[in-house]
């Protein structure tokens, strides 16, 4: 039972170093991938299913109890983290086997790929700050070779932003991490959580915490605070924009909720309307800044920044129905997010440029792809009844409920800015005239299939999501009830010491 | 002994941002290197210094015989210093071959993913 | 730019440093040492010799790629921590065994060792990767 908390971690770690020691063989790699991936989902699913039926666990590595030893627990929001993570992992190693070209593949695409999923799984459930941290550079050291391996004059250049500013990042964290375990001397979130209602220097506990929302603000790409993201975003390989897109800004929100749930509790009224502003402004920044940008990818990825806005604008207002709105818009965004990252990609197969101005009509030669893209593009827009709109939805009820009109118009305007953009990409990529320079490569079934199917499966999953509201707003609003209410987690973790 | 290292931890902060303002490579990496230091050694003066009694259980007693240094931040820093070696030889290499590619002597040359 | 004194040497240093690595790994059980410096000087030692006979020579004498090492060791020190997993602890929890050999001599042996001997194979993979890869730039 208590190996499911360790499964989504070892899983990826032994899928990888298979793959080291398969250095070279191409086919090889590619099966350990998408074998490997699959045992994640497969793992990833009981795991949310334990945490369902038995409410949060945790496990003491090397038998040393908490908060000595390290911990690593799991309470809903972690397992369908772990989840949403685990299947985009699978769909987007399905889709790597027609898109990452087997150069990349050889200097261990794969390998680094599992590496990262490892960091992130570790980050989603490891139950001390130390640890966190040790996860996150995991996760970024992958990504760093990810955004690198292939070596193009864009790639590196995107790079060398990415890691400095997520280098710069790490190191906040580090400090506030060393001050934290000076004032408390412990790290184990769940002591902490214990332990800091009580500290003597309450400002000081304020400090940490500024000091951490700038770290997980860096890695969340939230106002002021993310212009490496759309620096860098679109000069990958398309899977591994996709599988970033997806994941890595998310982990940093999910630390933010986190840290901001469960430890920095003590000056709300300041700490939460400060997340609120920030939120706001990240919104409305990323979608002006997509509005000026005519590079599919890029529009994307400042579409990130914006949705990004949303999620902590649950955390801001601080809720039940808002924090049950944020994990909404999280499972939503993430599924969203990375397909049309996925559709970018066959576009661009199929036209042969990112560049809206020279992409055309595919409406006529791909109409099964611009359906796909309308799915996903009007679900992150918010139209009903696609899974985007009950996220909005939610969140702006909350606001409303909170008596935050600000924040709710602002939602709703920004909501209405995306669905400009949606459409700028609609009429620019698949109305019109057939671009001149298409030149669309032959696609063999199997690569067709490998294209499609994760677009198809994720859509699909958009929809249900959209039209079964029922079941996911009942797992969002137990999440919320859990993170408001961490005392099962507490207990799950330090057992019977309260 | 805890102002003096204070002092030293605000002045490898400083030398850190510095060096990282100055839009250069190596300077970068300097100022990468110098802030990880810097970190490490606010870890350890955060956690309290005790001078000269290690965290050292006599053979056969359960409990230390005396208040001794806590290990805890030590480890914190054993683990971060090697972190940092393995990211910033990483960063090296990438920034070494970064600059070979695109025969660029200053980070203000690289502007071409930003618009 | 060789000298004879320092490949002389280094054909000598060679066996005794890589010696003295593993001396490092296995004393790191209960005194200093361990599997990361053993690791290290191991990985030095290679790297000297690097130095001295260029890497492709360096690349040769190591027979395995380092990637595969990093992989090795990373399984070595997984499987090490499952042992406590098989036994119904949770991941990583040490045990110890006694294996009597002969005439009244036991070897006591913990999984700790293992994960050790797997740090050590994934520190000198990883630092043989990023150090050679320099060397062969220029």
């Amino acid at each position: 039972m208590k190996l499911l908390l360790i499964l989504p971690i070892i899983l990826p770690l032994t899928t990888a170093a298979v793959g080291l020691l398969c250095w070279r063989s191409i086919r090889a790699q590619q099966v350990i991938g998408l074998l490997g991936a699959g045992g994640l989902l497969a793992a990833a699913g009981s795991l949310l299913h334990g945490v369902w039926q038995n409410g949060p666990m945790a496990l003491q590595l090397g038998n040393w109890p908490a908060p000595f030893g390290i911990t690593l627990a799991a309470d809903l929001f972690s397992a369908i983290m772990v989840v949403l993570a685990a299947l985009m992992g699978f769909t987007v190693a399905l889709y790597s086997l027609a898109t990452v070209d087997p150069r990349r593949v050889r200097y261990g695409y794969f390998c680094f790929y599992h590496f990262l999923l490892m960091g992130v799984c570790g980050v989603f459930l490891t139950g001390d700050l130390f640890n966190m941290y040790v996860w996150f550079e995991v996760m970024l050291m992958a990504s760093f070779v990810l955004m690198a391996l292939g070596g193009e004059k864009e790639q590196l250049e995107g790079a060398i932003k990415y890691v400095t500013l997520n280098l710069i990042s790490s190191a906040v964290f580090l400090t506030g991490l060393g001050i934290l375990y000076g004032m408390s001397g412990t790290l184990n979130m769940a002591h902490l959580a214990t332990v800091l209602p009580q500290s003597e220097h309450p400002f000081m506990v304020t400090t940490v915490a500024m000091l951490f929302l700038v770290a997980f603000g860096i890695k969340s790409a939230v106002f002021p605070l993310f212009f490496w993201l759309p620096a860098s975003y679109h000069t990958p390989p398309v899977a591994v924009s996709a599988i970033f897109a997806g994941l890595l800004t998310k982990v940093g929100v999910y630390s933010l909720m986190r840290v901001f749930t469960l430890l920095f509790m003590g000056d709300v009224a300041y700490t939460h309307t400060l997340i609120l502003i920030i939120a706001g402004f990240t919104m409305v920044t990323g979608v002006l800044g997509a509005a000026a940008q005519g590079e599919f990818r890029r529009i994307l990825s400042f579409h990130i920044i914006s949705q990004v806005g949303y999620m902590i604008m649950g955390l801001g207002l601080f809720t039940p129905l808002a924090l049950t709105g944020s994990v909404f818009y999280i499972m939503h965004h993430i599924v969203v997010k990375t397909n049309l990252f996925l559709v970018s990609g066959v576009a661009r197969l199929l036209g042969g440029s990112y560049r809206l101005e020279r992409l055309g009509g595919l409406s006529l030669s791909a109409p099964g792809l611009s359906l796909l893209f309308a799915v996903s593009a009007f679900s992150l827009a918010g139209i009903p009844p696609l899974s985007g709109f009950w996220a909005k939805l939610i969140l702006i009820i909350a606001s409303f409920k909170d008596a935050s009109y600000l924040i709710a118009a602002t939602a709703l305007l920004v909501s209405l800015l995306t669905l400009f953009s949606m459409t700028k990409i609609w009429a620019a990529v698949f109305w019109g005239e057939p671009a001149v320079a298409a030149d669309p490569q032959p696609l063999s079934g199997r690569r067709r299939a490998a294209l499609y199917v994760p677009i198809i499966l994720l859509a699909l999953i958009t929809v249900t999501i959209g039209l079964g509201t029922g079941p996911i707003l009942t797992l969002a609003e137990r999440t919320a009830d859990q993170l408001i209410d961490p005392r099962a987690y507490i207990r799950a973790v330090l057992g019977s010491v309260q | 002994m805890e102002l003096v290292a204070a002092i030293v931890v605000g002045g490898l902060f400083g030398a850190a941002v510095y060096l990282l303002l100055w839009r250069t490579p190596v300077k970068l990496i300097i100022g990468l290197v110098l802030l990880s230091n810097a970190i490490n050694l606010l870890i350890f003066l955060a956690a309290g210094l005790t001078r000269g009694k290690p965290p050292i259980i006599p053979e056969g007693s359960l409990r230390a015989a005396q208040a001794v240094a806590d290990p805890l931040p030590q480890a914190l820093i054993l683990t971060a210093i090697v972190i940092s070696f393995g990211v910033l030889a990483f960063t090296l290499v990438l920034f070494s071959r970064t600059f070979k590619t695109l025969a660029a002597t200053h980070l203000d040359e690289m502007k071409t993913t930003d618009s | 730019m060789t000298s004879v004194i320092l490949a002389t040497a280094t054909r000598y240093l060679m066996p005794m440093l890589l010696l003295f690595s593993a001396f490092l790994l296995f004393r790191g059980h209960n005194l200093p040492g361990g599997g990361f410096i053993g690791g290290l000087v191991a990985a030095a030692t290679f790297i000297l010799h690097s130095l001295v006979f260029g890497v492709g020579e360096t690349r040769k004498i190591l027979r395995v790629r380092p990637v595969k090492l990093m992989g090795l060791g990373l399984l070595i020190a997984m499987a090490s921590g499952l042992v406590g997993v098989f036994t119904r602890a949770p991941f990583l929890t040490g045990k110890w065994y006694e294996l009597v050999l002969g005439q009244g001599d036991k070897w006591h042996v913990g999984t700790p060792v293992f994960f050790d001997v797997g740090v050590y194979l994934v520190v000198i993979g990883a630092t043989l990767i990023i150090i050679l890869s320099l060397a062969e730039e220029d």
